[in-house]
C-alpha cells in the first residue's frame, strides 16, 4: 500500500510541477488575478459600504449570498455531530461519586443508597476528577472575562480593524471552553447547556436569514441593506454598513455555539456526563 | 542554471504549497490510523487554502484596508494598484470555515468508530466486520 | 514579502507536517498540528492577508488543536503507525 501511495504521490507531483511554468510570478501586481474584478471592490468599496475593512465588505456585503450558506453549513455540522454521537442513557450507572466541599472527604455511593442530592455541602464529581488545582482555576478566572471582551471588541470593529463576525466568535467558544476545561466539565454544562448553545446558533442563523428576507420585505432584494435605510433612519450608504454589523453579530453568536457544542459532543463522546 | 534560478526566485512558494499537498496526499493514503487520516486531510485543506492567498499578494503593497483619518471622511482617491487583492481572502475564509466543520464531522465518526469496533486501525476494522 | 524570513518559515511549516503525521504518538501528532497551523497563520500574515491569519490563528490553532486532543482522549493513544 505504501508504495502504490509513494508512485501516486510522485505521479500527482510531477503533474503539479509541470504545470508551474505557467503560472504567473509570486507577487507581481499585473498578474491576471488582480486585474478584472478586484480593482472595482478596492476602488468603489469604501464609497458604497463605508467599511474601511474590504474584506468585511465583500464578505458580508457583495457577497452576502456565500456567507449565508457558510453559516448555514457550520450550523448543520454541529447538528450531525450531535446525531453521530449522542446518547440518552435511561439509567444512570450504579455508582456515584460525592465529595463533601468543606473537608474534601470523597463518597462513593453504590447501587441502592442514598443519594445526598440538593445539599450544598456535597458537590458530585466525575469519575475522573482531579484534586483542587489553585494555580489553573485562578488564572483561567481572571483570563476569562477579558478573553470574552476581546472577543466581543473584534467582533463589534470588523469594519475597521481584521476581524468579524467569525474571529470574534471562535474567541469567544474558546472562552468558554477554556472554562470547561480549567474546571470540570460539569460546571460548563452548569454555564451553557446543550440546549440553549443549539438554541443560540439557531437564533444565529436565523438573524442573518430574517435580515435578508427583512430586505425583501422592504422592498429591495434579498440581502440589499440599502432597503433597509427607511427602518434605520439613515442614508442607504450608512444603512449598508449597520447591515454588516448585524449580520456579522448572527455569524459571531452561530459560530460560537456551534464551536462550544462540537467540544461538549466530543468531549464527553455524547454523553454529557463528564469530560476532559 | 540562470533560467533555473530565475525561476526558482519566482516561483518557489508554489513548489513548496505542492510538496505540502502531496505531504498530505500520502498520509490520507498510505497511513492506517484514522486519526492520522484526518490530520492528513486538514493538512491538505490549509495547503490548498494557503496556494490561494498567495496568488493574490502583490510585492511592497499594502494591506486591503483604507486608511482615512478622522477629518477627510475618505474621499481621498483609492488606486487599485496600491492594495493587495482582497478578493482571494474572502473566498478563504469560507474555506476555512468549512474545513473546521468538516474537522467536527470527521472526528465525531472517528470516535463512533472506536465505540463499535474498539479500534481505530482500519486493517482491523476490517477485520472485525468481516467477522461479525 | 522579506523572502529569507519567507523560506525560514516554509521550512518550518514542512518540518511540522511532515513531524505530524510520522509521530507515533496522537496527542503529539495533535500539538504538532497546532504548531504546524500556527506556521501557517504566520505565512499568510507575511503575504498580507490578515484577516485570513486572524482566522487560521483562532481556528487552527485554538479550537482544532482542542478538538483533536479532546478525539484523542476519547479513543486511544498509541497507533501501530
Amino acid at each position: 500500500m505504501k508504495y502504490l501511495a509513494v508512485i501516486t504521490i510522485l505521479l500527482v507531483g510531477g503533474l503539479l510541477f509541470y504545470g508551474t511554468p505557467d503560472f504567473p510570478a509570486w507577487g507581481d501586481p499585473q498578474s491576471p488575478a488582480s486585474r478584472h474584478v478586484s480593482p472595482y471592490y478596492i476602488e468603489q468599496g469604501y464609497e458604497d459600504t463605508h467599511a474601511p475593512n474590504l474584506v468585511t465588505a465583500v464578505l458580508a456585503d457583495y457577497r452576502g449570498y456565500d456567507t449565508m450558506f457558510e453559516t448555514a453549513v457550520i450550523f448543520s455540522a454541529g447538528i450531525a455531530c450531535l446525531f453521530l454521537l449522542r446518547v440518552y442513557r435511561r439509567k444512570t450507572s450504579q455508582t456515584r461519586l460525592y465529595r463533601h466541599t468543606l473537608t474534601g472527604v470523597t463518597l462513593r455511593i453504590a447501587k441502592g443508597g442514598k443519594l445526598p442530592e440538593g445539599s450544598a455541602e456535597f458537590e458530585q464529581i466525575d469519575s475522573l476528577w482531579v484534586p483542587y488545582d489553585m494555580i489553573i482555576k485562578v488564572c483561567s478566572r481572571l483570563i476569562v472575562p477579558f478573553v470574552q471582551l476581546f472577543a466581543l471588541y473584534v467582533v463589534a470593529h470588523g469594519h475597521y480593524s481584521p476581524g468579524g463576525g467569525f474571529q470574534g466568535g471562535v474567541i469567544f467558544g474558546a472562552a468558554i471552553i477554556l472554562y470547561a476545561i480549567a474546571h470540570d466539565m460539569r460546571s460548563g454544562f452548569r454555564r451553557l447547556n446543550e440546549k440553549v448553545a443549539l438554541l443560540v446558533s439557531a437564533i444565529g442563523v436565523l438573524l442573518f436569514v430574517g435580515t435578508g428576507v427583512l430586505a425583501v420585505l422592504l422592498g429591495g432584494n434579498f440581502l440589499d441593506y440599502s432597503a433597509l435605510a427607511g427602518l434605520l433612519h439613515t442614508d442607504a450608504v450608512m444603512a449598508r454598513s449597520h447591515g454588516i454589523l448585524i449580520v456579522e453579530i448572527g455569524v459571531g453568536l452561530a459560530v460560537m455555539a456551534v464551536m462550544v457544542s462540537l467540544y461538549y459532543i466530543l468531549a464527553s463522546a455524547g454523553r454529557f456526563d463528564e469530560g476532559l | 542554471m540562470e533560467t533555473l534560478i530565475a525561476q526558482f526566485m519566482t516561483k518557489y512558494n508554489y513548489w513548496a504549497i505542492i510538496g505540502l499537498i502531496m505531504i498530505g496526499l500520502y498520509a490520507m493514503i498510505a497511513k492506517r490510523n484514522l486519526v492520522k487520516k484526518i490530520i492528513g486531510m486538514n493538512i491538505v485543506q490549509t495547503a490548498v487554502i494557503l496556494f490561494f492567498v498567495s496568488i493574490g499578494a502583490k510585492q511592497g503593497k499594502t494591506i486591503p484596508i483604507i486608511a482615512y483619518g478622522h477629518g477627510d471622511g475618505g474621499h481621498h482617491a483609492v488606486r487599485a494598484i496600491d492594495y493587495i487583492n482582497p478578493l482571494p481572502h474572502v473566498l478563504m475564509l469560507t474555506a476555512i470555515v468549512v474545513s473546521v466543520a468538516t474537522l467536527g464531522v470527521a472526528l465525531a465518526l472517528a470516535v463512533k468508530v472506536h465505540r463499535l469496533y474498539g479500534t481505530l486501525d482500519e486493517d482491523e476494522i476490517a477485520e472485525r466486520i468481516k467477522e461479525s | 514579502m522579506i523572502w529569507p524570513v519567507d523560506l525560514i518559515i516554509m521550512v518550518l511549516v514542512m518540518v511540522c507536517g511532515i513531524g505530524a503525521i510520522m509521530v507515533r504518538d496522537l496527542l503529539g501528532a495533535a500539538i504538532l498540528f497546532g504548531a504546524y497551523s500556527f506556521m501557517m497563520c504566520l505565512l499568510q500574515a507575511i503575504m498580507g492577508a490578515v484577516d485570513v491569519a486572524f482566522t487560521e490563528a483562532s481556528v487552527g490553532a485554538g479550537v482544532s488543536a482542542v478538538l483533536f486532543v479532546a478525539a484523542v482522549f476519547r479513543t486511544s493513544r498509541r497507533t501501530k503507525d
